[in-house]
């Protein structure tokens, strides 16, 4: 039993790993297919044929695409993702503390919605076609159908603009202490809180009501016992498990593109580090910020990968008969 | 224990469609059961048995309503309870059994923890009380290592100890009465036998009243001391089990008891005309009338009362409103009843009714068709990590099987769900490789894939599969599938496509405006039909029937039987017919061979089959379809299905009631014969 | 209905709109910036004193324009793709699959603003990446449903009868799968004019002064406290076409007996 599920760790892991070389590989080919290279994107207009071939030998973008990827990828491992064009100093002294602030928010808004999100769902569920699902029903439509930078202006104007509560964006450096950074923190969490809830309440709803309908449900009930056991044993954790994967995708999702957020409260994360990079057209950055971000979406999804294996027996036990 | 009375009074139940049409399920049905009694009620699927069912423990589906009525138990109607005494009822009076165990148990908890909850809520038992009468109960049931289950997870289990376990959940708390809806059907005929077997012995000794949902008659019949008829939501007779099956009186009844396939009887079960209504076609006065034979201009303008029969105990005493009725009376609903009594006895009397041997007897030849020599076919492949870890490989599916069929013959090939029959099929169809061995069709070799194959022999083998919901395309309409294997094979115009597809209705007894309908719109009986024209549009010398009445209504299969028996007497062609039904092939089979785990236990003529000797498995099998006298039935050595075969020895061997010693382990058994021109593969003197 | 409805309003206005806008929509409309609703200018005038009713008529036609391609564009190669692979399998199908994996870990914003960053917002461009990008989630829904078609007996009944290849692929698989790629197709078209919109609104769709919803809202968001209908009705345009978009996947996912409830899925 313990062995299999060492195995069946295993195996996801190693599978996660394997993803995550190719992701590298495909961030590499896919800047090498993008017309010129970091020198010319760099310079852009103000590129002469001296300066470019400068910059080039500079970078070291005049070996062949196979040496220039073994460097970068040896590079990652030892923690070197190179360095970034228009800052003149290593990726990776901003990449990290910009990650951590981005993590905060994703964490802060996994944190609420999740359990809330979950919540509301099951009492949408439960009460199918009347009016708290209804409104709930009404809300998640709105909050998955309004784009997060219409539902951030509209926070924005509310609290800190007509209330004056709270900062509008961020104002503090990127590597102020986090508790300095939480005021800021507020309003770009509740716009990926309500982003989220949306998504997560539908799946929640979904499932349960398939649940209910479901024989084994019926079959309880019609052993007699009370409705709360009949949920809460029979119904939910059966209903629980597809929801997380789905969940997990969803927040590996907002994690990722996490830019418009941030670009909306001016909060300082890799999503406004991307931004800048690419408005500067610094490729060293961005293939650094997109390998860090591919590694955080398997990560997430992996997580959620175990959890379903320890909330369905079926799959835990799948191999033992 | 607390025995209590059941009593169905006028009960009314509706589905209230999406329009808000309330269409009649259950309409006005009353029964009486004392305490401890048991009870059959009977009908083909849509009939408004299982909300019946459900409705006497106060439980509606959504979308169901009550229309009127009662249901009482021990005096108190389900309906009015509160919700605690409801939960109370259910806990501790009524329990229920479900027809798919599979489905009915939670997948995320323990077999222990939903066994038991029940008991430590309603009984007030403690967890270790329960737990040491749960295990007392899977015991009796005869589930393998009982301790170990309750630590178990459902799907931990085969079907057979999913349904044993729901039954023990229900037992344990020893309710006064046992709702069961279809609770064999998805088993086994061998599994089915012994938990039935079980379920009466245990109620029997516990005093347990029985309500018993069923459409197998046959089934119904050992269990139930009465048996209720139902059809269109209405009972249509109600008697006693022996007087049923002696002297139907309603022509449902005595329909149902015709197409019944029967082990002892060579004949071919004659089917029901028609089709039961749909909810909305349901008429107001007899609902049988459009299928009935005996139907006048009276059964369409007034509905029959049920009233006692013209049969002896039913005139016996005359019923006043609102007496209870004696539990040996016997009730019909019909306005010919007299009639249809005397019309069935006369025809007994007179031996008439469907041929005595299967039409197929008269175009079998000895010319060999299909040839499968020491075939082997293996379903699963070692994964990646299996071979690396050098687990060694299961042993195959199906392994050393050889096998004849003879053109224009019917060769049954039974065996249970596993035993490897559907693989065998597929590899013949030329879907799944064979490993080993060599199969010929007529003088050429059959190559391993269809896609290498001759047209000629793709043409000549078709195949039929089991559900007919699955194998049309549900996106084309009746007209376009008959059309592919026209076009593939005969390289026919659509002109030409569209007259031959509604010539083949016709042969399958399909109206040709079908042509223009989608699967979906078809009933399965009738969408069988189609699967049925669709494999003779290629002209085939043998088509490969898969299991292809099971997942049929009972007066529908019969209908089934007996059109392919009419095909092949037309066309000469061979049958290679899978079942699990040993009754089946009594009807339709010159020939049997019976698998198990993939391997030959025994092959020949079907004629001899009733006389022994058998192989044991044949005769547990036999025994388990209730050929032989319950006495002399064997039973099981073991309980308990291997999901793999052995990979030395009897295939048998670790089932056999004969078992022998070592050499059923070791030793492959030899073939004998008998002169019957049956033989039997065993280790045993015949 | 109600989403049928909406998505209706929405495509004839991106079709007709600009025969009947009253103004010009990139010059100043002859009042006052920041000047309020009134009967001149139905929703108001925004920074540049232009009339925010043209502006919000002719708002979504590029937007409309680019994701209906790019989703046509990825239902079209991810769908055959997908069905490709679930019938082919084997060592091909293992690895186009991991490179799935792979292509769906990458952030879809950066790779998008990566794209029109560094080769430019050209429409075709924009149409190309969006399309690829969106393809790629396609094969994988594609493909499963194959394989679980693949495995129905009225597939295996027409490769026993020895049908070709390509007549069970158009026959008896195409008319199965399009069903859900239509549904997924519409769902994702929402995806994908949400993701386009945030490119306009981060100045990386489209350039102005053409008329963009997310454009509209980047450059008049500042000013919401003075002028919220510059901001308001634009966010409500764009609002009201995911909305439909959203209540239509579900009536169709009904109609077509893919039964999710909500037909919200990932």
């Amino acid at each position: 039993m313990v062995e299999l599920m060492l195995t069946l760790v295993l195996q996801r892991l190693l599978w996660s790993l394997l993803v995550f070389a190719l992701v590298a590989v495909v961030i590499f080919v896919l800047l090498e297919l993008l017309p010129g290279d970091a020198a010319t994107a760099y310079l852009g207009r103000t590129a002469t044929p001296a300066r470019t071939a400068q910059l080039r030998e500079r970078l070291g973008l005049d070996r062949p695409a196979v040496v220039r990827f073994a460097a970068w990828t040896s590079g990652v491992l030892r923690g070197d993702f190179g360095t970034s064009l228009a800052r003149r100093a290593p990726v990776a002294t901003f990449l990290w503390v910009r990650l951590r602030n981005s993590l905060l928010l994703g964490l802060l808004a996994t944190l609420i919605s999740v359990p809330l999100a979950l919540l509301l769902g099951v009492l949408a569920g439960l009460t199918r076609d009347r009016w708290p699902d209804l409104l709930l029903s009404l809300l998640a439509l709105f909050s998955i159908s309004l784009p997060e930078f219409v539902i951030g202006t509209l926070l924005i104007f509310s609290f800190s603009l007509h209330f004056t509560l709270l900062p509008a964006v961020t104002l503090v450096d990127a590597a102020a202490p986090l508790a300095e950074l939480l005021p800021y923190t507020v309003l770009p969490t509740a716009t990926l809180t309500l982003m989220l809830s949306g998504y997560l309440l539908s799946l929640m709803r979904t499932s349960i009501i398939d649940a209910l309908r479901s024989e084994h449900v019926q079959m309880a009930r019609l052993k007699g016992l009370p409705p709360l056991r009949v949920l809460l044993w029979h119904a939910l954790p059966g209903a629980l498990a597809p929801v997380v994967t789905a969940s997990a995708m969803i927040i590996a999702w907002i994690i990722g593109n996490l830019v418009v957020v941030e670009a909306v409260f001016n909060y300082p994360g890799i999503g406004t580090l991307a931004l800048n990079a690419i408005q500067d057209r610094d490729l060293p950055m961005v293939q650094a910020i997109v390998l860090v971000l591919a590694g955080c979406h398997l990560l997430i999804n992996l997580l959620a990968d175990l959890l379903t294996l320890a909330l369905n027996p079926q799959l835990r036990t799948l191999r033992m008969r | 224990m607390n025995a209590c009375s059941l009593q169905i009074d006028q009960l009314s139940l509706g589905y209230r469609t999406q329009s808000g049409q309330v269409l009649p399920v259950v309409r006005a049905v009353s029964l009486t059961l004392g305490a401890g009694e048991t009870l059959g009620l009977v009908g083909e699927s849509g009939c408004g048995k299982s909300t019946l069912g459900m409705a006497l423990l106060g439980h509606l589906r959504s979308g169901n309503a009550l229309l009127g009525g009662r249901v009482l138990v021990g005096g108190a109607d389900v309906f009015q309870l509160e919700r605690g005494a409801l939960a109370r009822l259910r806990g501790q009076q009524v329990a229920f059994v479900p027809q798919n165990a599979s489905q009915a148990l939670t997948p995320t908890m323990r077999l222990g923890a939903q066994a038991t909850e029940a008991l430590t809520l309603h009984l007030g038992m403690d967890l270790v009380a329960a737990q040491r009468q749960v295990l007392d109960l899977f015991e009796r049931l005869r589930l393998p290592q009982a301790a170990a289950l309750l630590r178990r997870y459902p799907h931990e289990l085969s079907g057979g100890q999913q349904q044993r376990v729901v039954l023990a959940m229900a037992l344990v708390r020893r309710p006064a009465w046992l709702i069961l809806d279809e609770p064999t059907t998805g088993l086994d005929v061998i599994t089915q036998a012994h938990v039935l077997q079980l379920l009466q012995t245990i109620t029997r000794e516990q005093g347990t009243g029985m309500l018993y949902i069923s459409h197998d008659l046959e089934v119904v019949a050992q269990v139930s001391a009465r048996v209720a008829v139902m059809y269109a939501g209405e009972l249509v007779e109600v008697a006693p089990v022996a007087m049923l099956f002696a002297d139907p009186n309603h022509p449902y009844t005595s329909g149902l008891l015709a197409a019944l396939p029967h082990v002892s009887g060579q004949r071919l079960p004659a089917p029901i005309p028609g089709q039961p209504p749909a909810l909305h076609e349901i008429s107001p006065t007899c609902a049988f009338a459009p299928r009935c034979s005996f139907v006048t201009r009276q059964c369409h303008a007034h509905a029959p009362p049920l009233g006692p029969s013209a049969g002896p105990l039913g005139l016996a005493e005359p019923l006043l409103p609102g007496t209870v009725p004696a539990a040996s009376i016997h009730l019909v609903r019909c306005h010919h009843a007299q009639h249809v009594a005397t019309v069935r006895s006369s025809a007994r009397a007179n031996g008439a009714g469907p041929p005595a041997l299967p039409p197929s007897s008269q175009t079998a030849t000895h010319e060999p068709l299909l040839v499968l020599h020491e075939v082997r076919v293996s379903y699963a492949r070692p994964s990646l990590i299996e071979r690396v870890r050098r687990i060694p490989a299961a042993p195959a599916t199906v392994d050393n099987l050889s096998l004849v069929v003879h053109r224009g013959e019917t060769l049954a090939l039974v065996g249970e769900s596993g035993s490897g029959k559907t693989t065998l099929l597929r590899a013949i169809a030329g879907l799944k490789a064979v490993e080993a061995g060599r199969m010929s069709f007529g003088a050429t070799d059959l190559m391993r894939s269809v896609d290498q194959r001759p047209h000629e022999v793709r043409r000549a083998i078709q195949i039929v599969f089991q559900n007919p919901d699955a194998s049309l395309n549900p996106r084309q309409t009746i007209a376009q599938i008959l059309a592919q294997p026209l076009r593939l094979y005969f390289g026919l115009t659509s002109a030409r496509c569209r007259e031959r597809a509604g010539a083949l209705l016709e042969r399958v007894r399909l109206a040709p405006y079908y042509l223009e309908r989608f699967p979906g719109q078809l009933s399965g009986g009738e969408k069988q039909r189609v699967a049925i024209a669709r494999a003779f549009a290629a002209e085939p010398e043998l088509v490969l029937c898969d299991e292809v009445i099971s997942a049929l209504d009972v007066s529908v299969q019969s209908a089934v039987l007996e059109l392919l028996n009419a095909l092949q007497a037309e066309q000469r062609v061979a049958y290679l017919f899978i079942t699990h039904n040993l009754a089946v092939v009594r009807a339709i089979a010159d020939r049997v061979a019976v698998l198990y785990h993939g391997r030959l236990c025994e092959v020949g003529p079907v004629a001899g089959l009733a006389e022994p000797p058998w192989h044991p498995y044949t005769a547990t099998l036999l025994g388990a379809t209730g050929v032989l006298a319950a006495a002399t039935r064997p039973m099981l050595a073991r309980d308990r299905a291997d999901p793999a075969p052995p990979a030395r020895g009897c295939p048998f061997q670790r089932r056999c009631p004969h078992h022998l010693g070592p050499i059923c382990d070791e030793e492959s058994p030899p073939w004998q014969e008998l002169v019957t021109g049956r033989r039997i593969c065993c280790h045993l003197k015949l | 209905m109600l989403g049928l409805l909406f998505l209706a309003v929405h495509l004839l206005l991106a079709a007709l709109s600009p025969l009947v806008v009253p103004y010009d929509p990139v010059a100043f409309a002859g009042g006052a910036a920041f000047a309020p609703p009134s009967a001149a200018h139905l929703f108001g005038t925004d920074n540049l004193g232009r009339d925010v009713f043209t502006r919000t008529l002719l708002g979504g036609r590029v937007a409309l324009l680019i994701t209906l391609a790019g989703i046509g564009l990825a239902v079209a190669w991810g769908g055959l793709l997908g069905m490709v692979l679930g019938l082919v399998g084997g060592w091909l199908d293992e690895a186009l699959m991991r490179l799935v994996d792979a292509m769906l870990a990458i952030p879809e914003t950066i790779f998008l603003l990566l794209i029109a960053g560094i080769v430019g917002t050209d429409h075709v461009v924009l149409i190309l990446a969006l399309g690829f990008l969106y393809g790629v989630g396609v094969i994988r829904i594609a493909r499963t449903a194959t394989l679980t078609l693949v495995a129905q007996d009225f597939v295996l009944a027409a490769r026993a009868r020895g049908e070709h290849q390509h007549t069970i692929v158009l026959r008896e698989l195409l008319p199965n799968v399009l069903d859900m790629l239509l549904v997924e197709g519409a769902l994702r078209w929402s995806w994908m004019l949400l993701a386009f919109s945030a490119l306009s609104f981060l100045g990386f769709g489209v350039a102005p002064p053409t008329p963009d919803w997310g454009v509209m809202i980047a450059q008049n968001r500042s000013t919401f406290g003075i002028a919220p209908w510059a901001t308001l009705f634009p966010s409500a345009a764009i609002g009201s076409l995911i909305i439909g978009i959203n209540l239509f996947v579900g009536v169709l996912a009904k109609a077509i007996g893919l039964d999710r409830v909500d037909g919200i899925t990932v």
